[in-house]
């Protein structure tokens, strides 16, 4: 099993629903975010181009967060989702330093915090995570990996797509629609 | 001209606009670990070789420094966690390819070491010293009995904290600027000549100090040697990497690196004691506290710098 997500930023209008929807599912303390939307526009006026993605952790296959982990805190949970325990983490920030896309945070009460893919909340019950679930432009796809059937397998099937910095060695599991 | 603009709805604390979760406590942990390191090195190298008598202050009075300065190193890092009650957790497991989880082991060994060779050498410090029961005689004569394989520890595990006050930066592939493997040798070189430097500041014996002036001399220059060829690397790399070593090379860090660590901390130490195996009577304290104010700023310019340098996509 190998969850992972899809994003169509071809799709995204930016309005940031996936961002508020993840702060009330997961209860996430004002003023942090574990996903946001990214607004990249590049070109030469007139002729611009926008891409609008909505980014989270990207569930390294290959993760730095895992590996520099002191105490074994920061791990794979089931389908390769990468999770903290709260009560293992000594928030000494060293994920913190070696994520290259900056997906985590040290939530107030003193552990590392990031996106989840809402493993224990969501999906083991069947639901998608809250992002992909209430974006209105439909524009997220989660699934696992290994089933050919799963959205996310079929949109990649069809689609080209591309990964944040693949070149940092992580083998990112959150895959753009280009 | 073509032109890319980044805007992100994100603005976590200590993560946005760049990176900033590592402020004094680190940079402080590391720069107390090297000296400490250095420090340790020297006291157990001169023993395993049977100098004692020759390098009195490096084998028996500098290594009294060790215990304060790791135990303020490890509360630095104590009170640079930010989740501290579990702090135990460090040491319920081992993990090889984590540096920091090996270094806090590593800690384990050098920390009390450190405190049985101060014991050890405490008459240099107390004359009449009274261990007064009769237990602790017979520690302290196991402990004597054993010097040698204790110093042959000592001088593993001190090289292993040096270098580790490297690596624990050079491993974080999301840091370009840390992402150098000569962080290793060069935090250890550093280490080793701030603790040379702070045996030439205690010593009251003038041929230790020429002696360690002269190895402090030949550390600077592998230091220096280190430094260009860091930089060499990041230049002749990827765009990240150029965009890091820049921050040395025309940005923000540019000045505090070349005049405090470079010019005051290296360059003109290394004149100074130049002069004074030439002979020339200088007050013999400022080369060594150079060298030790320049490692300490050396540390702090690295932790930052590194935490603002990033991949960008
Ligand atoms: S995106 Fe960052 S936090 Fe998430 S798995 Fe990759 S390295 Fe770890
Ligand atoms: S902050 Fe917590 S999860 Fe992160 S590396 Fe340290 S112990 Fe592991």
């Amino acid at each position: 099993m190998r969850y992972a997500m899809a994003v169509d930023t071809k799709k995204c209008v930016g309005c940031s629903d996936c961002v508020v929807a993840c702060q009330t599912e997961n209860k996430v303390p004002i003023g942090y975010c574990r996903d946001w939307v990214v607004e990249v526009m590049d070109g030469t006026y007139p002729q611009l181009e926008i891409e609008i993605r909505s980014e989270r952790c990207n569930h390294c296959e290959n993760s730095p967060c895992v590996r520099c982990c002191p105490t074994g805190a920061s791990h794979y949970a089931d389908g390769g989702v990468v999770l903290v325990t709260p009560d293992e983490c000594i928030g000494c920030g060293a994920c913190i330093a070696s994520c290259p896309y900056d997906a985590r945070y040290p939530h107030p009460d003193g552990y590392v915090d990031k996106c989840t893919f809402c493993l224990d909340n969501r999906v083991k019950k069947g639901l998608d995570p809250a992002c992909v679930s209430v974006c209105p432009t439909k524009c997220m796809y989660f699934g696992d990996l290994d089933d050919p059937n799963s959205p996310v397998s079929k949109v990649l099937k069809k689609r080209k797509f591309k990964t944040l910095i693949p070149e940092a060695g992580t083998q990112p599991q959150l895959y753009f629609l280009i | 001209m073509k032109e890319e603009l980044i805007i992100s709805g994100r603005m976590n604390q200590f993560i946005d606009p760049t990176l900033h979760i590592w402020h004094w406590h680190i940079p402080l942990y590391l720069f107390l670990g090297g000296l400490s390191a250095g420090i340790l090195f020297f006291a157990a190298y001169f023993t395993i070789t049977g100098k004692e008598d020759k390098y009195p202050t490096a084998v028996k009075l500098a290594p009294f420094l060790t215990p304060v300065l790791l135990s303020v190193g490890l509360l630095a890092l104590l009170l640079d966690l930010k989740h501290k009650t579990y702090f135990w957790r460090l040491y319920t497991t081992i993990r090889i390819e984590s540096p920091m989880s090996w270094g806090a082991w590593t800690l384990m060994v050098v920390t009390p070491l450190s405190f049985v060779w101060s014991a050890l050498n405490i008459k240099t410090l107390f004359p009449n010293w009274d261990w007064k029961y009769k237990f602790l005689y017979d520690l302290e004569a196991f402990f004597r009995k054993n010097i040698k394989p204790i110093a042959w520890i000592l001088l593993i595990f001190s090289l292993i904290l040096g270098v580790y006050t490297g690596i624990l930066f050079s491993a974080f592939n999301a840091r370009p600027l840390w992402n150098t493997s000569i962080l290793g040798p060069l935090f250890l070189t550093s280490g080793l000549s701030t603790g040379a430097a702070a045996i030439v500041l205690l010593s009251r014996n003038h041929a230790e100090r020429l002696t360690f002036a002269r190895i402090d001399l030949m550390l600077i220059g592998i230091e220096v040697f280190l430094i260009i060829h860091m930089f060499m690397g990041f230049l002749a790399s990827t765009q990240v990497h150029i965009e890091a070593a820049e921050l040395f090379l025309g940005g923000p860090y540019t000045t505090p690196f070349w005049l405090f660590v470079f010019t005051l901390g290296l360059a003109v130490p290394a004149v100074l004691e130049m002069l004074e195996l030439k002979k020339f009577h200088l007050p013999y304290w400022i080369a060594p506290a150079l060298v030790i104010a320049g490692g300490l700023i050396f540390r702090f310019l690295m932790a930052n710098a590194g935490q603002a340098s990033r991949w960008l996509y």
